[in-house]
């Protein structure tokens, strides 16, 4: 039986089963790290306190707050109130939850606090074969690392809070065979949502993707995240690209990353990690990279997305995408280019990292944003922000007309204060363009934070290649 | 939890297709720290306009709906965020069942964990469920069935655990609790 060739996710299953699955039961799988933040855990804690448990691996439990929290500097480190009270509540709760149950906590003014996807790799806790859950759908994100992530919900942070495991059935298994080069202005971004196109918001229900192919190999680890984040907006619960030599160089150093022997024993074990040759997936699909062009949604969910150059579909008959593109103010059969936008984040666990910021930055940098355009840029850690600032690249932000924050979710979710208007329209390099996401009425474009960085000196929706190209 | 043997009810139909969790409860709405009171804010915005006046139009502010206590919805509902709270927005406004041709993952698994039926059903009952809202079905938790009014009765998958803890009442945490010993012999294998 050894033999039998295993995929990724089936070997970093197997090594964590406290039991296998029954007829009669799920596995019993065992985490090695879990990742709490101020939202979705309340609920959980205030469970334990009601049965009298305890967490019972602290060590392997960090928290940190990012969802609604604040991002205006004043409110973060100049002793301003936190405008919106319940959450300033959420954050309260959240530091006596930590230090009742003796959770680590990295909390509002702490120098390591960030988006909780951003700061798992940034630390490097997220680690090869390691079962990782967060109570947030976008967990699927430290996939990237070669982990197996997911997203739970509030009752699973209580289990896995008092007992480090929880009840799964095992999921299936998806290849996405990614072949050839992705063209010059085509982003990771612009891939993941061509791959969630293809597959539709449903398509990847019931499975584990795992990321295969030269294009995924060429992508470096921030890439990587990037792909990984979406997983589960084609209604996939994790994504996963096997460790390999650029995974290693990421992690190598980082504050919480194996060192010394530990490192070498580390590489061993990861470099066993990745897929079998001949190892059975339960579906596979292909994916040419050379044909994907910068994408945009156009719509209210994020397989609602078209090439940058392309014309909103037409689907007569189909009342939920009517309604759509009512929400949107958009017509079936319209060009997308062009359309003007009055607000522009480049931001969040999908493009909030430090070389998103450096792609917008090479858009901005000695250009403004179109007059009456609001631009939030919102690193996605505060070690993001410094390395971002010792760069300068705060300062070309600010110098285009951008306003530059302290980090969190921000405008990706609209319950921090940071939202649009009402009928605006936000080209967001946020995950989710669902109705309301981004504030009550708002209209999200989903897109890379080059085509958002062009958009915004333009105030219209421009693909990046023509900005470029006329500079 | 209650068991939850048998559920009979009129049925309130929401047809479109992939409403995701941002929909069933606008995340302006989980800065609380409890569970309860989330009825009141389910389909927020489709409910009620942006002066909080209920819409006249949206299905859940018609006579008709009240006292329903199963939804019937386009397929992939409850996709997107991991939120608990769309479930307990659910159930705070009274439904115990979801009807769709299919149910986000996340979703699913957060619905069974608070006694939310998630009954996942063929294109054909489907369709006949949305062209006639308000019909009285009724959900069998042991035999995995639906019945129909004319008396047609399909079947849906629910996993046998989950069955299980729906039908006795319990919850998972007490059967991880209890494998404890199988637990401390993985940490000290790791
Ligand atoms: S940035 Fe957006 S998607 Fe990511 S964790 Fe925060 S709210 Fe969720």
């Amino acid at each position: 039986m050894a033999s039998t060739p295993q995929t990724l996710f089936d070997k970093i299953w197997q090594r964590h089963e406290v039991s296998a699955e029954s007829a009669a039961t799920p596995a019993v799988l065992y985490i090695d790290l879990h990742l709490v933040h101020e939202v979705t855990s309340p609920q959980a804690f205030t469970v334990l306190r009601e049965r009298g448990l305890s967490v019972r691996r602290p060590e392997l439990t960090l928290a940190t707050m990012d969802h609604s929290t604040p991002t205006a500097t004043a409110q973060v480190f100049g002793g301003a109130p936190i405008a919106v009270d319940a959450a300033a509540r959420q954050v309260r709760e959240l530091e006596e939850n930590c230090r009742h149950f003796g959770v680590e906590l990295l909390g509002l003014t702490h120098q390591q606090r960030g988006i909780v996807h951003v700061i798992g790799p940034e630390l490097g806790l997220t680690q090869p074969g390691k079962t990782i859950v967060c109570g947030d759908s976008h967990t699927s994100t430290h996939g990237a690392l070669g982990a197996l992530a997911f997203g739970i919900g509030t009752t699973e942070v209580t289990h896995v809070l008092a007992t480090q495991c929880l009840l799964q059935r095992k999921p299936r298994t998806l290849a996405l065979n990614v072949s050839g080069r992705l063209a010059a202005g085509v982003t990771a971004k612009d891939l993941i949502l061509a791959i969630i196109g293809r597959l539709g918001v449903a398509g990847g229900n019931g499975h584990v993707i795992e990321y295969r192919g030269e294009t995924i190999a060429a992508l470096d680890m921030e890439e990587r995240m990037t792909v990984c984040n979406m997983s589960i907006e084609a209604g996939a619960r994790a994504g996963m690209i096997a460790p390999d030599e650029t995974t290693f160089a990421y992690l190598a150093g980082r504050p919480r990353a194996p060192a010394g022997e530990d490192w070498e024993r580390s590489l061993v074990r990861w470099r066993e990690l990745p897929s079998d040759r001949g190892a059975r997936f339960d579906r596979e699909l292909d994916i040419e990279a050379a044909a994907v062009e910068p994408m945009i949604t156009y719509g209210t969910n994020p397989g609602m997305v078209i090439p940058i150059g392309g014309h909103i579909p037409q689907r007569p008959g189909d009342a939920a995408f009517a309604r759509a593109l009512e929400y949107m103010g958009l017509a079936a059969g319209e060009a997308i280019k062009e359309q003007p936008v009055d607000v522009v984040f480049i931001g969040s666990c999908t493009n909030g990292r430090l070389s998103d910021l450096r792609t917008a930055a090479s858009v901005l940098r000695g250009r403004r944003i179109a007059r009456g355009l609001t631009m939030l840029v919102v690193p996605g850690s505060q070690q993001v922000k410094r390395a971002a600032e010792a760069e300068g690249l705060d300062r070309v932000f600010l110098e285009a007309g951008a306003e530059w924050r302290e980090s969190g979710c921000s405008m990706c979710i609209g319950m921090n204060g940071d939202v649009a208007g009402r009928g605006q329209y936000s080209i967001s390099t946020s995950n989710r363009n669902f109705e309301g996401r981004q504030g009550p009425g708002v209209r999200t474009l989903l897109a890379s934070p080059l085509t958002a960085a062009a958009s915004a000196v333009r105030g219209r929706v421009t693909d990046p290649r023509e900005l470029c190209a006329t500079a | 939890m209650e068991p939850f043997i048998t559920l009979t009810s009129r049925t309130v139909v929401l047809p479109a297709a992939n409403i995701d969790t941002d929909q069933i409860i606008p995340a302006r709405f989980l800065t609380t720290t409890t569970r309860s009171g989330l009825g009141e804010r389910l389909f927020a915005d489709w409910r009620y306009d942006e002066h909080g006046a209920p819409r006249a139009g949206f299905v859940l502010n018609q006579s008709a709906a009240a006292g329903c206590r199963i939804l019937v919805a386009g397929r992939n509902f409850g996709c997107g965020s991991s939120r608990e709270h769309a479930p307990w927005a659910l159930i705070g406004y009274g439904f115990r069942a979801v009807i769709s041709t299919g149910i986000a993952d996340i979703f699913r698994n957060n619905a069974l964990k608070n006694g939310l039926l998630p009954v996942i059903v063929e294109d054909a009952i489907a369709a006949w469920l949305m062209a006639h809202p308000g019909a009285v079905v009724t959900i069998d938790v042991s035999h995995g069935t639906l019945a129909l009014p004319d008396g047609t009765t399909a079947s849906f998958p629910l996993e046998p655990f989950a069955r299980h803890c729906l039908l006795e009442g319990v919850d998972e945490l007490g059967f991880l609790l209890a494998q404890s010993a199988d637990i401390e012999a993985f940490e000290r294998r790791a």
